[in-house]
């Protein structure tokens, strides 16, 4: 295919499109599957054939529209008007969908989620521009939206020297977590001497609450085709790998879907050898991991795609200098190849105008917990955390108030409520003792207790360390017995004092990120709530009613001796003075 | 292999480019703990114990390259305690109790305790429920002992090409396996060279018949 032939597919699709009398999209995602999305995919299919309307409305399956707490969701698109979103559909309701937009008497107005809702209002989709848009499989849907087109530009107008600087200069930090500049790592790997080289797409999300990746794999996965072939073209790379984790509920029948999706580009040109007619060829396959959260370190990540025991193992060399069987290894996280074809098309200086200074772009986040509105939000950089949760997320479920908000996951840490007008950004979520992390974000609410949070996540750490360096593997245990023992009365202030000094030194000796990382739930939340913890301990009550405080500190001897010989001392001399 | 100057406690040293931040270390007669790492096989860099202060960063001088004007503190007060504590944790992790263990007085896990000066543990012990393999007709395995530096593994890949040995499960309950782990005694693969049992530093591979100066008897 050359890059007229890809127009006129756009044009032909569009037109297509255009003709129909509305499109209804239907989401497909995994949260909107869970509440019941197949059975008002086929009422909806059901009830357009009954109609007889089969020729001029079509009825595809979508991606995620991001308002997930309230699906399935259902999105009517008819041309030359807004789209039409509809949330808490049932077969019943989608079936009423149908026949309002076919003109007929149907009252819908209850599931209809009103166009200037603050939840879609304040969000900015870049990443997440198609998402729930176009048919999740269909090429053709995404040609149609200007699909390709980036590759085309960068194969016949740029250098891959060009589209390296075009990615720094936009400012794109690495969406995994720990905001590495990507331009730079770009370079780094173009530079690198070397005539085979590899682009790896990180799709490991494993942080509890967090599911950005794989929705952008799921309802846009042409966009990290796309934006992977542009990275092979600027790192000189021919082979790329979706790694993706393996213990996603439904994984397999996902890795299906991306393979016929992967499929469907080598077959129109777009992949494989000879990519839009010139003389590059990419080629991507998937790799599936065996479900462990570490895979998701870059260099145990490496060694699984490898066939090997995924462990990590110590940088330098980075991948980007030693990766997959020790050639220079490109490896980004979903989120950030997300970004990359938003820049190509747009420009450098677009991309670079949105956000704070340091911190270029948009971020998708989970929004989870305990607020109104959950779901996959997108929003620029910099917007506050109150705006977040109190406007996209509606405030704070039944009435109740705002505690904390959960960023990062396991490597992450608490924000209090004092925090609430921090910016959303790489810097100020660090100097906040919390990280940004791959976008996890759970709100907590005053029925939360810190001990106990920090104590889910340290169970998350010690489930998922993977045993090979001492301080994360024994010292994540003892961490988690030292918070079973605050959680359920038994703790004593010495025993505070230990656990911070563990702490730190699981901090500043764990091989890698995972065990560096992994005190961190515990250290902010002693940070911000430190009273709470004390409470537990001192006064052996949690002040939020969740934990059993059932257990008695054990006799500290060392502490007890002195204290009666005090005691019995003291009781001689009031005799004597009797 | 050029020449490189790196300060080392305070003092200018020299080493060669590409030797290992721990290598230039000994070369220059400072004693770091060390305990995965054996001479003549890979590094791991799991135990931590060598940990170094390379620029105020700590970093594991066993899988370390040295470079060029690296500053290296090998035993500030900071390092020390947490040596100690990494030795503690080791000691909390299982059942160590040296006083009915074969390896008492030989023990390298139990001599690095001492030499940095661990005398008690402040941690939870926890007593994991483990069991012991003595199926091989000279050897026996005790997971209670064991502390996962995996010498053994990389001694039997490395050295004697077996690949009899390596670790299952993640995290606190990592074990070491013979082959998908079999009975050691039914392992096809290994060669019962007994390097494995040679290099464990502590009473997790001992002989079976052991008088305990180190000679084993075949039973």
């Amino acid at each position: 295919m050359n890059r007229n032939e890809l127009y006129e597919i756009g044009v032909r699709e569009r037109e297509r499109q255009g003709k129909l009398r509305f499109r209804i999209l239907s989401c497909a995602s995994t949260p909107c599957l869970s509440s019941g999305s197949r059975a008002v995919y086929q009422t909806l299919q059901d009830t357009v054939s009954q109609l007889g309307l089969d020729a001029e409305v079509e009825v595809v399956s979508s991606g995620c529209n991001g308002m997930c707490s309230r699906g399935p969701i259902v999105r009517v698109q008819v041309p030359d008007a807004p789209d039409a979103v509809y949330s808490f559909v049932t077969p019943q309701i989608a079936a009423e969908i149908v026949r309002h937009h076919a003109g007929e008497d149907a009252d819908i107005t209850h599931n209809l989620i009103p166009a200037d809702a603050p939840f879609f209002a304040k969000q900015q989709r870049v990443v997440l521009g198609n998402s729930g848009r176009i048919d999740q499989e269909r090429i053709e849907g995404y040609i149609a939206r200007g699909g390709y087109t980036a590759l085309a530009h960068v194969l016949r107008e740029m250098t891959p020297e060009a589209v390296c600087d075009a990615i720094t200069h936009s400012g794109l930090r690495g969406r995994g977590g720990a905001g590495y500049p990507t331009g730079l790592k770009w370079q780094l790997v173009r530079k690198a001497p070397s005539d085979k080289k590899f682009v790896v797409v990180n799709c490991d999300e494993g942080d509890p609450g967090a599911y950005m990746d794989r929705t952008l794999l799921e309802s846009d996965p042409h966009r990290l085709l796309e934006a992977m072939a542009i990275a092979g073209y600027a790192v000189g790379a021919d082979q790329g790998y979706i790694f993706v984790r393996g213990g996603y509920p439904g994984a397999e029948k996902r890795l299906h879907q991306l393979e016929r999706v992967i499929r469907s580009a080598e077959q129109h040109g777009l992949l494989g050898g000879r990519v839009l007619d010139s003389n590059f060829s990419f080629r991507i396959d998937i790799r599936l991991g065996a479900g462990a959260f570490v895979c998701g370190e870059e260099t145990a990540l490496m060694l699984s795609i490898m066939g090997k025991r995924a462990q990590p193992v110590p940088r330098p060399p980075y991948p980007a200098q030693r990766g997959l069987w020790g050639y220079p290894t490109l490896l980004n996280n979903v989120e950030t190849f997300g970004n990359i074809v938003p820049i190509i098309l747009n420009g450098a200086d677009w991309y670079a105008g949105i956000g704070t200074e340091k911190s270029k772009g948009t971020k998708v986040f989970a929004l989870a917990g305990k607020v109104n509105y959950g779901g996959l939000i997108e929003v620029p950089m910099g917007m506050t955390l109150r705006e977040i949760i109190f406007d996209i997320g509606g405030g704070i479920r039944d009435g109740r108030s705002f505690k904390a908000a959960q960023t990062g996951g396991p490597s992450g840490g608490c924000i209090p409520a004092k925090h609430l007008d921090s910016p959303v950004d790489y810097e100020s979520m660090k100097a906040l003792g919390s990280i940004m992390g791959s976008g996890g974000l759970i709100v907590l609410d005053d029925t939360s207790c810190m001990v106990d949070v920090a104590k889910f996540f340290m169970h998350f750490c010690v489930d998922e360390s993977c045993g090979k360096c001492v301080p994360c593997r024994v010292g994540t245990m003892e961490m988690y017995r030292q918070l079973e023992k605050i959680s359920n009365g038994s703790a004593t202030m010495k025993d505070l004092d230990i656990l911070e000094e563990l702490c730190e030194m699981v901090r500043e000796t764990s091989l890698c990120g995972l065990g560096q990382s992994a005190p961190n739930p515990v250290l902010s939340t002693l940070r911000h709530f430190r009273e709470e913890y004390e409470a537990h301990i001192k006064e052996r009550h949690c002040p939020a009613g969740t934990c059993h405080m059932n257990e008695v500190p054990v006799l500290d001897l060392v502490d007890e001796l002195p204290r009666r010989i005090q005691a019995k001392a003291a009781m001689l001399t009031e005799k004597e003075v009797a | 292999m050029s020449v490189i100057t790196l300060t080392l406690n305070g003092e200018l040293i020299s080493g060669l480019s590409g030797q290992t931040l721990l290598d230039v270390i000994k070369e220059h007669g400072v004693e770091i703990p060390t305990l995965c790492h054996l001479d003549g096989i890979s590094e791991r860099g799991g135990c931590r114990l060598c940990m170094v202060e390379v620029n105020g960063r700590l970093t594991a001088s066993c899988v370390t390259k040295a470079s060029e004007g690296m500053h290296v503190n090998t035993h500030t007060e900071k390092l020390i305690k947490y040596r100690k504590m990494l030795m503690e944790l080791m000691f909390a992790e299982r059942n160590h109790i040296c006083a009915i263990c074969v390896m008492n007085g030989h023990c390298e896990l139990q001599a690095m305790a001492a030499h940095l000066g661990m005398d008690s543990v402040r941690y939870d012990y926890l007593n994991p429920d483990l069991p012991m393999d003595a199926s091989h007709k000279r050897y026996v395995l005790d997971h209670n002992r064991c502390i996962l530096c995996t010498r053994c593994v990389r001694v039997c890949n490395e050295v004697e090409g077996a690949h009899t040995w390596d670790v299952m499960g993640r995290g606190i309950v990592s074990q070491i396996v013979a082959d998908l782990n079999f009975a050691w005694g039914n392992s096809p693969s290994c060669t019962s060279c007994g390097k494995c049992v040679q290099v464990c530093p502590t009473g997790a591979l001992f002989e079976a018949r052991h008088d305990g100066r180190g000679n084993g008897k075949e039973a």
